[in-house]
């Protein structure tokens, strides 16, 4: 195609669901709640078929990456702000993923919130929420780039308290605001690091100048030296670590399940919560350079996937053990990017994008059907009364334990053979990591699905005569979504996940790089299929879900018994290692204090005392002293005019 | 013989003495008022004496100036003071304090 009209095209991704946005939003009160979802759901349309039209274009007729400006924002002191496209085939495969969830998504809201008085405002932010992705994955420039960070996350915080007179989601949103702020906080650190060592935001030129700094070290505390390329690599990560909930700063993401249920799919599944995965892969000439940061990122990614993974057991909340299992699929991405494995971080992010947005939207499915009754405890032998949720959650918990042909399964095992041969420092505990997840995973996510669609049927009697099947546009986006989360995998595992499908977008070093030997496994998808079985993560899978069936289905009574045994364990994975009570008392406990100490001393004491009622105070006292020498009386007021002329008289006659 | 610095430390006694009476008197607004006119006096007794010495007519000229503007100044003063006892009802030179800060 002619690269003019492509370029029109690709800015009319992004301005479609912006302009959606505008309408819904700005217009809504007056055109009306169909009126609304249309032209949100349309602009959100246009950008899908678009993308589609750039997928075909750059990956399959393998047209030749585009970068351009398109918009210089200002020039200062030869530094360019602009607002500019990159689109190669990493970008391609970002478009296909946001649009194409956030357009089931958008169909699914018009069931999900169907009697929300604030359906039109939700359109709005959604479709703002796509417009903000875009220009995220779309940017060739920091500048930008931390545009689309910033307005994802507005949009975010805005999503999650949508429901703004609940005090639950009114906390929640701006706890996520906050812990987001921390990790912004390193993430403009490192781009202005960028800014000051290249001299320039645009990616090309900071590509190009990035060798250069190989070697090159930055004093932070005097006289310790510090690789340029860590600093500016680790703190590029601490934003990611915000943005894609990376222990210590996942805190927010359980808490964002506050929000309606189609956001938690759409915003903190499938797309914003991987745009810190999607920043790592597109400064991946950077992160090759230092060892140091990857080791970092393999390390955190790690203990995301476990940890994260462990408390999905205990929580009864449905979207909560969602949620877990996000985190730890985040994990998982970042060990790959920590690995090397950029590609197939990537990969898991695009499977992991349509099954987990599939398993949120199964469990708001459930919730609906519920009366937003959101407890499993009360649930139980769902399946006969929803049969299409059933069985779409049923292949999205495949799909996401790994089962062998589904997608899940292709880009989980691409991440743990990724790690198992990469020889960075960190990846022996990232790979037990990693295996330890896969159990993990499998016994939280089929005690998901035990819980609510099998077993005894513990819901109240009034809830059970309403349990029926959702409408058409709640249970067609699931089914839409089902079908990626099975076959996706297949089609893509033989190009993307090792065989480099991403071109130039993703560059790995060559002591990075994983052995061809290793890799001629996964020209097909079948050939890793068989391989699949003689190794590890298959059978702990296999044993994850065995353990779930025993457990939850077959002998309910033990867990209770495990519990009553384990207290302590059980008691710490409740209280979330107490990450939440720690920032809650060191971090907001803290600067409360701080700011009670500078209220009490700095302005009550030293501010208002001091300086204010201070000098007040001293002009008052000197005031009073000076008052005792007007008495009033006739003769003082002689007697010093007298003594003031001898004074002047003695001066006049003895000078 | 009667030198100018008899006359002149004359003039000074009765300067200090109307001084004294300014500062020592606590009773009478009457005396503080006597005591005007002394000093007043006294500076007339110094421009007589230098007048007489230096033989120059211009200082017992400014005498009969004081003078009448002593006797008109009497007569104000004295007219105030009887305002003052009607809305007083005292001329104790104590009782007078309103002019403190």
């Amino acid at each position: 195609m002619a690269t003019e009209s492509m370029q029109n095209i690709y800015l009319a991704i992004p301005l479609a669901p912006l302009a959606g946005a505008i309408v819904a939003g700005l217009f809504g009160w007056k055109i009306g709640r169909t009126a609304s979802h249309v032209v949100a759901i349309l602009g959100v349309a246009i950008a899908f078929i678009l993308s589609v039209i750039v997928f075909n274009d750059i990956v399959i007729d393998g047209a030749k990456p585009f970068n351009g400006t398109v918009y210089t924002w200002m020039v200062s002191n030869g530094i360019q702000f602009e607002v500019g496209f990159l689109i190669d085939k990493l970008t391609a495969v970002m478009l296909i993923v946001v649009t194409f969830v956030s357009l089931m998504v958008h169909i699914y809201t018009i069931g999900y919130m169907h009697d929300d008085p604030g359906y039109q405002r939700f359109f709005s932010y959604i479709a703002l929420f796509t417009f903000s992705m875009l220009m995220l994955v779309m940017s060739n420039n920091f500048l930008q780039l931390f545009f689309g960070w910033e307005a994802v996350g507005l949009v975010s915080y805005l999503l999650i308290g949508f429901w703004y007179t609940k005090p639950t989601a009114i906390y929640a949103n701006l706890k996520a605001f906050l812990v987001n702020r921390v990790g912004d906080f390193g993430f403009l650190l490192g781009i202005a690091a960028v800014l000051m060592y290249t001299g320039s935001l645009d990616y090309a030129e900071v590509f190009k100048a990035a060798p250069a700094l190989e070697g090159q070290t930055m004093q932070i505390f005097s006289g310790h030296d510090w690789s340029v390329m860590t600093v500016i690599c680790i703190l590029l990560f601490i934003g990611a670590m915000g943005k894609s909930a990376q222990v210590p700063l996942h805190v927010w993401l359980p808490d964002s399940m506050e929000g309606p249920t189609p956001i938690s799919a759409l915003i903190h599944a499938a797309t914003m919560v991987t745009a810190g995965i999607f920043m790592v892969a597109r400064m991946s000439p950077l992160f090759e350079m230092s060892e140091t940061a990857l080791s970092f990122v393999i390390v955190i990614g790690a203990i995301t996937a476990l940890f994260m993974g462990f408390l999905g057991l205990v929580q009864n909340d449905i979207k909560r053990v969602v949620a877990y299992s996000t985190l730890s699929q985040l994990g998982y991405m970042t060990v790959a990017l920590g690995a090397s494995a950029y590609a197939a971080g990537i990969f898991h992010l695009m499977t992991h994008a349509f099954f987990k947005a599939l398993l949120f939207l199964g469990a708001g499915a459930v919730i609906i059907a519920m009366h937003h009754e959101q407890d499993m405890r009360k649930m139980g032998g769902l399946r006969k009364y929803m049969p299409i949720t059933w069985i779409t959650s049923l292949i999205g918990s495949l799909a996401l334990i790994g089962t062998p042909g589904f997608a899940g399964f292709y880009s989980k095992d691409a991440i743990i053979i990724a790690v198992r041969e990469s020889t960075i420092a960190g990846s022996g505990f990232a790979y037990a990591a990693v295996l330890i997840g896969v159990f993990v995973t499998a016994l939280y996510s089929f005690r998901m699905y035990f819980m609510v669609f099998h077993g005894k049927e513990r819901m109240s009697e009034h809830t059970r005569e309403h349990l029926h099947e959702c409408s058409k546009v709640v249970t067609v986006p699931l089914i839409l979504l089902a079908i990626p989360s099975v076959i996706i995998g297949a089609i893509f595992v033989g190009s993307m996940a090792f065989g480099g499908f991403f071109g130039d977008a993703i560059q790995v070093s060559t002591q990075h790089m994983i052995s061809k030997e290793v890799t001629h496994y996964f020209d097909s998808w079948w050939g890793l299929i068989a391989h699949s079985f003689a190794d590890w993560p298959v059978y702990l899978a296999a044993a994850g879900v065995f353990t779930a069936w025993f457990l939850y289905m077959k002998r309910p009574d033990i867990p209770e018994k495990i519990q009553q045994r384990f207290s302590w364990v059980h008691t710490i994975l409740v209280n979330k290692y107490g990450f939440d009570r720690f920032n809650e008392i060191f971090f907001a406990g803290g600067s409360r204090m701080i700011g009670s100490l500078f209220w009490r001393v700095g302005d009550e004491k030293l501010i208002d005392g001091l300086i204010v009622n201070g000098s007040a105070r001293t002009i008052g006292w000197f005031s009073s002293k000076v008052r005792q020498i007007q008495t009033g009386y006739l003769y003082h007021y002689a007697f010093v005019m007298i003594l003031g002329l001898m004074l002047m008289i003695t001066w006049f006659v003895f000078r | 013989m009667i030198t100018l610095t008899d006359y002149l430390v004359l003039g000074a006694i009765l300067f200090c003495i109307s001084l004294a009476g300014i500062f020592l008197n606590r009773k009478n607004v009457i005396i503080l008022l006597m005591s005007i006119e002394l000093m007043l006096l006294s500076v007339n007794m110094n421009f007589v004496a230098f007048s007489a010495f230096l033989n120059d007519l211009a200082g017992q000229v400014f005498v009969f100036f004081i003078l009448t503007v002593a006797a008109a100044e009497a007569a104000i003063g004295l007219a105030i003071l009887v305002v003052l006892y009607r809305s007083r009802q005292s001329i104790n030179v104590d009782d007078m304090n309103s002019m403190k800060g």
